[in-house]
């Protein structure tokens, strides 16, 4: 009955367009009540010191490390498309651009998502399935002040900070292979790439970015643990649901974003 | 349903009966559909948060596994409320504190971690956790499950002493016959959402209701059927047919 399995279909349809509607709303209202709660996050500034420690300095090590092997490997597939037109010397502009503008705020949140923001979905959903949440409600603590707003702006304060440091390295490693490995003028790396980048906008670009990118990373993080199933398998697919659902929004605000400023600079 | 000031009432049935349900309806976590819950005279689901959140400042809850916060130490954890809505000094809480640890006979774990604790030591810091602000009620949702003989003695002889030496009024939620009976005033008992039989530890012993006596003997069969509900068992099976 092919009737049938149209209606069938069609049902489905619109019971996941009301879903999704739905959540979208729920998460909103999430964001709302969260940001009322978060002068109470920074009242108690222990414990937001506590969660930038945990999102931010635990996160040092892969994000450094990343930095400085993604700058390296700019550095020679850089070099080696611009010596074709005998443009070697400008290295250190595409690197740094690039970097600045677009991999360090990117592929830094990407980090940062699947580093500190399964960490804090997990923990989050665990205490959930614990029931610690619903033992500190009794307590008359509202748990999106204790626990979920501190996480959020933890995560929020680090993702800038690691943004910049990922470019850092990363003009480091451009800078050993470039350079040091092949040769190029270290006057010229460095001088073309002071002379080239401008604080507004590329630099400031590449912050607004990383704050944006935090701020969704986190929001999603702390929805998802929150909203987990009290069950192993609700947190593990929360995890799951925030790596993805940060990942993906990550790059769509990425290129939403370019556009306007691109726009902005009306080139 | 009636708790009376200053005893310690046990709200006895099987699992996924609505025990714990009834809990959360005393604490304000769920909204009742129908009917009233008074909390010292208070109507609980006609309270504003503001309202519902000084209410549950005067009642402690113990949860089924403890649920202490695994980010804290055993210190933090008793000290929390007190932090959280007293503004008392350092050297008052930390008194304050190891005096609730030292009556649940756990002064030694101050400063380990939830996770090093065993289950039973787990509950006692959860009880003292429970009771850190002198609360005037205590929930104690499932405190006897998944316990050894020892820590079980040791925790229905806590809920007893705490319960008679600070004057307050203990809910136990239960399916634990045996131990309930050493320490409690009155039990309930509650199947599909209805009290089907109460009395005092005495009445109970002695009763000849048959969901009283399934309860009490543990037998497997009885008011309460082995099976799940089924169709018939014939109907079920593929061979009827032939």
């Amino acid at each position: 009955m092919p009737a049938d399995a149209l209606a069938h279909g069609l049902r489905r349809l619109g019971a996941g367009a009301i879903n999704a509607v739905s959540r979208l709303g729920y998460s909103t209202r999430f964001f709302a009540v969260v940001l009322m709660h978060s002068p109470a996050a920074f009242r108690r500034t222990r414990l937001t010191m506590r969660e930038i420690y945990f999102a931010g300095t635990l996160s040092l090590v892969i994000i450094m490390v990343s930095g400085l092997f993604v700058g390296m490997v700019l550095g020679l597939q850089g070099y080696d498309s611009l010596n074709k037109y005998g443009a070697g010397e400008s290295l250190g502009i595409f690197v740094g651009l690039s970097l600045v503008r677009e991999l360090g705020p990117v592929v830094a949140g990407l980090l940062f998502a699947s580093r500190a923001g399964s960490a804090i979905t997990a923990e989050i959903g665990l205490m959930k399935t614990t029931e610690q949440l619903a033992a500190m409600e009794m307590m008359a603590v509202d748990p999106l002040a204790r626990i979920v707003a501190p996480r959020f702006w933890g995560g929020v304060i680090s993702m800038p900070l690691l943004a910049a440091l990922f470019s850092m390295m990363g003009v480091f490693g451009a800078y050993l292979v470039g350079v040091r490995l092949i040769g190029v003028d270290s006057g010229a790396f460095w001088g073309n790439m002071r002379a080239a980048i401008e604080f507004w906008p590329d630099i400031t670009n590449g912050i607004i970015k990383s704050v944006v990118f935090g701020v969704a990373v986190s929001l999603i993080a702390v929805f998802e643990g929150y909203d987990a199933k009290p069950t192993a398998e609700g947190v593990s697919s929360a995890t799951t649901r925030t790596v993805v659902g940060a990942s993906l929004a990550i790059l769509a605000l990425d290129f939403i974003l370019t556009v306007f400023m691109f726009r902005g600079l009306g080139r | 349903m009636t708790i009376p000031r200053g005893k310690v009432v046990a709200i006895m049935g099987g699992s996924g009966c609505g025990k714990t349900t009834i809990l959360r309806l005393i604490g304000g976590q769920l909204h009742p559909q129908a009917g009233r819950v008074l909390v010292a005279g208070q109507s609980v689901p006609d309270l504003d948060r503001e309202a519902l959140f000084a209410m549950r400042r005067k009642i402690g809850m113990l949860f089924q596994f403890g649920a202490l916060f695994t980010d804290l130490t055993v210190f933090e954890n008793i000290a929390f409320t007190l932090r959280e809505h007293t503004a008392l000094p350092d050297a008052f809480v930390h008194d304050l504190v190891l005096m609730k640890l030292n009556a649940v006979g756990l002064r030694g774990t101050a400063q380990l971690s939830p996770a090093e604790l065993s289950g039973g030591m787990a509950r006692r810091v959860a009880l003292a956790r429970a009771i850190a602000l002198d609360p005037m009620l205590v929930l104690y949702d499932e405190p006897f499950a998944g316990l050894d003989p020892i820590s079980l003695g040791v925790i229905g002889q806590l809920i007893r002493e705490v319960n008679d030496a600070l004057g307050i009024t203990s809910v136990i939620v239960t399916h634990d016959v045996y131990e309930s009976l050493k320490i409690v005033d009155y039990l309930y008992f509650v199947s599909d959402g209805h009290i089907i039989a109460q009395g005092t530890p005495g009445e109970v012993r002695a009763s000849t209701d048959p969901f009283v006596r399934q309860f009490v003997d543990g037998a497997p069969d009885g008011p309460v059927p082995f099976h799940y509900p089924a169709r018939a068992y014939a109907e079920d099976l593929a061979v009827h047919a032939r």
